[in-house]
C-alpha cells in the first residue's frame, strides 16, 4: 500500500516537474561486496546509471553474504526489500522455494522486453539458477569454480620438477611424498573443503551428491555424498592430513595465507582467488584443472559454481522492474562479463564474454586464467554436475565441516564421518521440507 | 535485617516504579512473549507460511544430541569465562588500590579493552593465535608446543573463553575497584595495628566487604557468557571443531541467522530464557544467603 503511494506521489510529481532528473525510477541493489570487488560493483553501477536516463540504480553493501540474504529477508517481511538481492549460491534453496518473494529473471526479463536470451549464458553456470522447467530463477553474477594453484618455487626447493602431471590425485598424492621428502612442510593444503572435496568432487566425477538431481528435482532430496568415491577421496586426504603432506587451515579460505605466503606447493581454491594470489604471491605460480581420480568414471565430468548471484525481489512497481531488468542485461553484456571477468577470477557468465576475452589475448597473457572456464565448458553438465539445490545447506555444509575436521585429526574413519555427515545433513533436509 | 521504605498513597510509588515496569515490558516481556509464541511454529524465512507444529521445535531440539551436549559446553565455558573474568580482575583491582602514584593512569589502561567489540576481540585473539602466522602461536611452537585450535577441541575452548573473558575483565575490573574504594581505611588500619598481615585482613575482612559487589558481577557476567558470547565465538571458532565450543547462545544464532531456521532458534531461546532464569533464581535463593549487605 505504501508502496502503492509512494509511487503514486513519484508519478505524480513526474508529470508536474519540468525536469527529466526527477522521472528517474530508482532500483536498490544490495550486495556483498567491499574492498576492491566492491569498487568494482560501484563502478559498474555507476557506468550503467550514466548510459541512461530512465532508472538510477542504487548499490548498497549489506554485509558478508549470510548477512546480505538476512538484511534481505528481514526488509521482506518489513515491506522494504531491495529490488535486487545478491544470494550465495548456498541460499539457492531458500530464495527457490520462498514463491512470492521473488520473481524469476526470465519474467522479468521477458516482461521488461530486455535483451535476453537464456542460452548466451554458459550452461554449467546458467544451470545452477535454472529450474527444471527451464525458467532461469536468477542471475549467475559472480561465480567461481576450483582450481588447482602450484607453487613453482616450492616445487623447485624441494627437488620436484613443478611441471610434473597434476591431472589426476594418484599422480598429486605421490608429489605429495616427494614435496615431503624434499623438506616440504605444507605439500598441500586447501579453502571451502566441502565446496571443492565433496561438492565439486562429485560433480566432477559426476556421482551424486544428493539424490533428486542434488535437489533439482523437489525438496524430498537425500544426501548421498558417502558413496564409495567421496570415501575414497576423503580417506586419501586423511591418510595426507595424518602423514603431515596436508595441512588443515581452516573451514573459509584460511589456507590461502599460507599458500600466498610461499609455505604450501599445492592449494585447491577457488578461480576467484586470483586476484589476491596475483597481487600477494612472491613466486612463480600455475593454475592446473582440479585433480581427478583416475578410475573412478571415464573422464573429468565439469565442475559446478560457487559465488553468488542476483535475485529479484516481489512486490514493486512495473517501472522498478524494468528498471531491474534492464540493469541485468546491461551487467550481462559482453563488455561488463568479460572486464569482470578479467578483473577479478570469477567466470565470465556468457560465452560471448568468454569469447571476447580470448580475443582480446587476455589468456595468453595471463597463462592460466582459462582454465577454470574449460573446466566449467569442457562437458555438457549432468543431472549430477548441474548444481546443488540444498535447503538449509549453509548449515550442512557446517556439519560437513565438523565431520571432515574429525577424519583430518583422525579421529573418525573416512565411511564412519560421511555417514554421519549424511545421516545429521538429512535431519535438516527434511526440516526445511517441512517448512517449505 | 529488612530495610524497607514506606510510602504513603499509591500514585508516588506507581510513577518511580512505571518507568522501569515499562522498559522491561517493551523490551523483555513482549519479545520473550514473541519467542514463545514463535517457538510453537515452522516458518519459512520470509514469513509468507508458518506452520503450527506445538512442542515438535522442542522434541526436535532435544532429539539431536550434540544440542544435549552444548549444555555440558556451556557449563564448562561459562564456568571459566567468569572466573577467568573475575579472578583477574578483582587482582588487578587490589593491586591499583594499592597504587599511590599513577593510579588514573593504570585504571585507564585497564579499562581500555571493555571497549573493544568483542567481535574485533575475536578477530584479534584469532590472529593472536592463528596456528601458521599468530604470534603465540609462533613463540609456542618454538617452545615446542604444536598449537592448533582449528582441529583441538580444547585448545579451541581455551581461545574462546580468553576471548570472551579479556574485555570483561575491564569491567569487573571497574566494579571492584570502586568497592574496594568504598572500603573504610580505618577497618583496615584497625586490623592492621591488630597485627593481621595483608592476607588475613584481605580474607577476613576485604573480601566480605567486597561481597555485594561479587555477587552482582556474578550475575551479570554468567549472564554475559551466557548472551552475549556468540560474536566471539563466531569469529574464532564458529562453533567448532566438531562443536565443541558450540554454546548454546551461538546454537540460537547460527541456526536462527545463518541457517534460517527461526522455530528452531525460538525454542532454543525459550530453553535458554528457562536455564538462565533457573540459573539467576538458584543464585538469589542460595549464594546471596552468604552476601553481606
Amino acid at each position: 500500500m505504501r508502496n502503492l503511494t509512494t509511487g503514486a506521489l513519484i508519478a505524480g510529481s513526474t508529470m508536474l516537474s519540468p525536469f527529466a532528473a526527477y522521472a528517474q525510477t530508482e532500483v536498490q541493489f544490495w550486495h556483498a561486496f567491499t574492498g576492491r570487488l566492491g569498487e568494482l560493483v560501484a563502478a559498474q553501477v555507476e557506468q550503467f546509471n550514466a548510459g541512461q536516463d530512465d532508472f538510477i540504480v542504487v548499490g548498497s553493501h549489506k554485509g558478508n553474504y549470510s548477512e546480505t540474504l538476512n538484511a534481505g529477508i528481514a526488509a521482506f517481511r518489513a515491506g522494504e526489500q531491495p529490488q535486487i538481492l545478491m544470494v550465495f549460491e548456498v541460499g539457492t534453496a531458500t530464495m527457490m522455494s520462498a514463491e512470492g518473494a521473488v520473481r524469476s529473471v526470465t519474467e522479468v526479463m521477458e516482461a521488461s522486453g530486455a535483451d535476453f536470451d537464456p542460452d548466451a549464458y554458459i550452461s554449467s553456470v546458467n544451470g545452477y539458477y535454472t529450474n527444471t522447467d527451464g525458467e532461469m530463477l536468477s542471475l549467475p553474477f559472480n561465480a567461481s569454480t576450483p582450481v588447482l594453484w602450484v607453487n613453482r618455487n616450492a616445487f623447485e626447493a624441494a627437488g620436484v620438477d613443478p611441471d610434473t602431471d597434476l591431472s589426476t590425485w594418484q599422480n598429486v598424492g605421490e608429489v605429495l611424498g616427494q614435496l615431503q621428502d624434499g623438506g616440504s612442510t605444507c605439500p598441500l593444503t586447501t579453502a571451502w573443503q566441502s565446496w571443492i572435496h565433496l561438492e565439486n568432487f562429485s560433480a566432477y566425477h559426476d556421482v551424486p551428491f544428493a539424490t533428486q538431481d542434488n535437489g533439482f528435482a523437489g525438496v524430498d532430496t537425500e544426501l548421498a555424498f558417502n558413496g564409495p568415491a567421496q570415501v575414497a577421496h576423503i580417506s586419501a586426504m586423511g591418510e595426507w592430513a595424518q602423514d603431515g603432506k596436508f595441512f588443515y587451515a581452516g573451514r573459509r579460505n584460511e589456507g590461502g595465507a599460507n599458500f600466498r605466503a610461499g609455505e604450501c606447493a599445492l592449494f585447491t581454491e577457488s578461480s576467484a582467488g586470483y586476484a589476491g594470489i596475483k597481487a600477494e604471491a612472491a613466486f612463480d605460480f600455475d593454475v592446473r584443472p582440479l585433480p581427478y581420480w583416475d578410475g573412478v568414471g571415464n573422464s573429468p565430468q565439469n565442475t559446478i559454481i560457487g559465488g553468488a548471484s542476483l535475485w529479484v525481489m516481489e512486490g514493486h512497481e512495473a517501472a522498478e522492474y524494468e528498471g531491474a531488468a534492464q540493469f541485468l542485461a546491461f551487467l550481462s553484456s559482453s563488455d561488463v562479463q568479460s572486464k569482470w571477468h578479467q578483473d577479478t577470477g570469477y567466470l565470465p557468465i556468457t560465452t560471448a564474454a568468454a569469447d571476447a576475452t580470448r580475443a582480446a589475448g587476455f589468456y595468453d597473457e595471463n597463462l592460466g586464467t582459462e582454465v577454470a572456464v574449460i573446466q566449467m565448458t569442457m562437458n555438457e553438465p549432468t543431472a549430477n554436475s548441474k548444481g546443488l539445490r540444498l535447503g538449509s545447506f549453509d548449515q550442512i555444509r557446517g556439519i560437513i565441516d565438523e565431520e571432515l575436521e574429525a577424519v583430518w585429526v583422525g579421529d573418525k574413519d573416512a565411511q564412519t564421518a560421511l555417514d554421519s555427515a549424511v545421516e545429521r545433513g538429512n535431519v535438516l533436509l527434511r526440516r526445511f521440507e517441512q517448512a517449505n | 535485617m529488612e530495610k524497607r521504605v514506606t510510602f504513603k498513597g499509591w500514585l508516588l510509588p506507581l510513577c518511580l516504579i512505571a518507568p522501569q515496569v515499562l522498559v522491561s515490558a517493551v523490551f523483555f516481556f513482549y519479545p520473550a512473549g514473541q519467542a514463545i509464541y514463535q517457538s510453537l511454529f515452522i516458518p519459512d524465512p520470509f514469513g509468507l507460511s508458518t506452520q503450527y507444529v506445538g512442542l515438535g521445535n522442542f522434541e526436535f531440539l532435544f532429539s539431536d544430541r550434540f544440542y544435549r551436549t552444548s549444555f555440558l559446553t556451556t557449563a564448562i565455558f561459562s564456568t571459566l569465562v567468569t572466573l577467568a573474568s573475575m579472578i583477574p580482575a578483582l587482582f588487578l583491582a587490589v593491586v591499583a588500590d594499592r597504587l599511590i602514584k599513577g593510579a588514573g593512569v593504570y585504571r585507564t589502561m585497564l579499562i581500555w579493552p571493555y571497549a573493544v567489540a568483542p567481535a574485533i576481540a575475536g578477530v584479534l585473539w584469532l590472529f593472536m593465535f592463528n596456528t601458521r602466522v599468530g604470534v603465540v602461536s609462533w613463540y609456542l611452537g618454538n617452545l615446542g608446543y604444536d598449537w592448533n585450535h582449528v582441529l583441538n577441541g580444547g585448545e579451541a575452548m581455551g581461545l574462546v573463553v580468553v576471548a570472551s573473558a579479556w574485555g570483561r575483565i575491564s569491567y569487573n575490573f571497574l566494579f571492584f575497584f570502586a568497592a574496594l574504594q568504598a572500603i573504610p581505611k580505618s577497618v583496615i588500619e584497625a586490623a592492621a595495628i591488630d597485627g593481621a598481615r595483608f592476607w588475613k585482613r584481605f580474607w577476613t575482612i576485604v573480601l566480605p566487604l567486597l561481597s555485594p559487589t561479587t555477587f552482582f558481577l556474578l550475575v551479570v557476567n554468567i549472564v554475559y557468557a551466557f548472551f552475549e558470547t556468540f560474536g566471539v565465538i563466531h569469529t574464532i571458532t564458529s562453533g567448532g571443531p566438531q562443536q565443541s565450543t558450540t554454546v548454546l547462545v551461538y546454537k540460537v544464532f547460527s541456526d536462527g541467522f545463518v541457517g534460517q531456521d527461526l522455530g528452531s532458534s525460538a525454542a532454543q531461546s525459550v530453553v535458554l530464557l528457562v536455564v538462565v532464569g533457573a540459573l539467576t533464581i538458584f543464585q538469589f535463593k542460595f549464594i546471596e544467603r552468604r552476601v553481606h549487605y
